[in-house]
């Protein structure tokens, strides 16, 4: 196992985080993909949610929502459950735990800023999308992640990104290897580490 | 900005145990589960819950998947349950009855199923009048099946959502423990795969089980498993939590063994008068379909203690969850 990123590491990568989804939301910036031509979660006075996809972006999402909060930027907060919209249930080894979808308020119209923690093949972010638009009409969706590790099977990109390891800059990731965060209070401490192929059980979550 | 209900600690496995898998391919009665299984089905079936609230009544867990419904015994609310559940999940249902069917020009039961998959089914959704017709039908076919009733041994989608809703009503949903809690089940309890279910899965989760009824009806061999038998609910009701009062089954009934429908409803029917001298948050249950002015007066049925309609609601989410987690096993045949 070897630690991508923790401590102040960790915590800036939260901040660039939050950076430009606050950008966005102000109107003063434009995330990563989104083009000059969008507007800004904030244009027209549009309400916006953060979206977090268990069984990590919620936990991530939630520690957005309070650096948004303390700088005043107010929204609401949601959580998703994408298990039952997984294209891959025959496949993935454990028990999948199907838990519950807490978004009580209407999403339609909503700017909706989807937050999970690591993307790679971009089919939990395809469940994640199928799930919002079976609970209504958000007018538009951006997605945030912590950990951009490549590898993507379906045509996704994010908007927003904390570590991006698809440059080369950080760390050359072998194929197999499995990138993983650890968040508190869900896990002991806040990190970013990778398991390299056939290393540790622990691995196994996507 | 805190989102509500954030404050318990999330797990990846509200089981309690990292490793834990659901183990059956076949849900064929509680006797057969374990604590943890109950527990885990159960926490299970709270996910499902948020699917039959919102605007989109549908996920794309089972799609591709068919679901057979073969009831060879009359049924609306369990049948129709079924099939709004298994429609929910996005799997295709194919309704079969018994009566007016092949199975009533003289087929086997294992024939009739043999035939049914041989059209390329998943699972099978089984009421029979025998006991012990779904355990024998699990034998005979390679796809799952799900007892919906089985003569007098179990209907262990009934007890499931009974003891489903005694946990929301008593807000012991995160931890499934029914411990210190005192639940009576009144009625025939000779003929009734309710009260079968409902005691191996009541017991498993720790509560004391009290079976009330008239001594005719009130085997004694429930007293062996850990029950209290009592042939009095006046002298029990004041004591206890939960009533689950069962359905008097007029046509499952030979004559020696029931008293009057008179005498049974004075003796064993709960109306407001009784109601009064219970704890004045009892919740009362009844699985349906009521005879009203029998075992439950309407005064009682449609009062605040009763929990008579979440029963229903709550056994579309159970019936989700119990399709949703025997498909699960499907291919590696456990």
């Amino acid at each position: 196992m070897r630690v991508l990123a923790d401590g102040d590491r960790f915590e800036s990568l939260i901040e660039s985080l939050c950076v430009g989804i606050s950008r966005a939301i102000a109107g003063g910036g434009q995330g990563r993909g989104a083009g000059g031509q969008n507007p800004s979660i904030n244009g027209a006075g549009d309400g916006w949610a953060l979206v977090g996809v268990r069984s990590r972006g919620d936990v991530l999402a939630q520690r957005i929502a309070d650096r948004l909060s303390a700088e005043r930027f107010e929204g609401r907060i949601g959580t998703l459950d994408i298990t039952l919209y997984r294209d891959d249930l025959s496949e993935i080894g454990p028990q999948p735990v199907v838990r519950t979808t807490e978004i009580d308020f209407p999403i339609d119209g909503l700017n909706v800023v989807l937050i999970d923690d690591v993307l790679m093949t971009g089919r939990s972010v395809r469940a994640a999308l199928q799930s919002l638009m079976d609970l209504g009409r958000p007018r538009r969706v951006w997605l945030g992640v912590l950990v951009d590790r490549g590898g993507r099977e379906l045509p996704v990109a994010p908007d927003f990104v904390g570590l991006d390891l698809t440059d080369g800059a950080d760390a050359e990731l072998a194929p197999g290897a499995k990138v993983q965060v650890m968040l508190t209070p869900t896990d002991e401490k806040d990190a970013v580490v990778v398991f390299d192929e056939g290393e540790g059980k622990g691995a196994a979550r996507d | 900005m805190r989102a509500k209900g954030r404050g318990r600690p999330v797990t990846d496995t509200p089981a309690g145990s990292a490793e834990y898998h659901w183990p059956h391919r076949h849900l064929l009665g509680l006797e057969d589960l374990s604590a943890q299984d109950i527990r885990f089905l159960l926490t299970t079936a709270l996910g499902f819950d948020g699917v039959s609230t919102r605007s989109v009544k549908k996920v794309p867990a089972l799609r591709g998947r068919v679901v057979v419904n073969l009831f060879f015994e009359d049924s609306t609310r369990t049948r129709a349950s079924f099939n709004l559940a298994a429609s929910r999940l996005s799997a295709d249902v194919l309704e079969m009855a018994g009566k007016g069917s092949s199975v009533s020009k003289g087929e086997t039961l294992i024939d009739t199923a043999r035939n049914i998959e041989a059209m390329g089914v998943d699972v099978i959704v089984c009421r029979h009048h025998h006991s012990g017709a779904a355990a024998h039908l699990a034998r005979s076919v390679d796809c799952s099946v799900i007892n919906a009733g089985d003569g007098q041994h179990e209907h262990p989608t009934q007890g499931l959502l009974d003891i489903l809703t005694i946990a929301k009503r008593t807000g012991r949903t995160e931890s499934f423990d029914f411990t210190g809690l005192t639940v009576a089940i009144v009625g025939d309890i000779t003929h009734s795969r309710v009260a079968r279910s409902n005691v191996y899965g009541l017991l498993k989760l720790g509560a004391h089980v009290i079976l009330v009824g008239p001594p005719t009806l009130l085997p004694a061999a429930f007293a062996d498993m850990g029950c209290e038998l009592s042939n009095s609910l006046d002298e029990v009701l004041p004591r206890v939590d939960v009533v689950n009062m069962l359905r008097i089954q007029f046509e499952r009934l030979t004559s020696q063994a029931f008293p009057s429908v008179r005498e049974y409803s004075t003796r064993f029917g709960l109306n407001a008068q009784r109601l009064s001298r219970a704890k004045p948050d009892l919740l009362v249950m009844h699985p349906g379909p009521m005879n009203r002015g029998v075992e439950i007066d309407s005064a009682v049925a449609d009062g605040p203690n009763s929990a008579i309609l979440q029963q229903v609601a709550n056994g579309l989410s159970v019936r989700m969850a119990a399709l949703f987690l025997v498909s699960g096993v499907m291919g590696d045949g456990g």
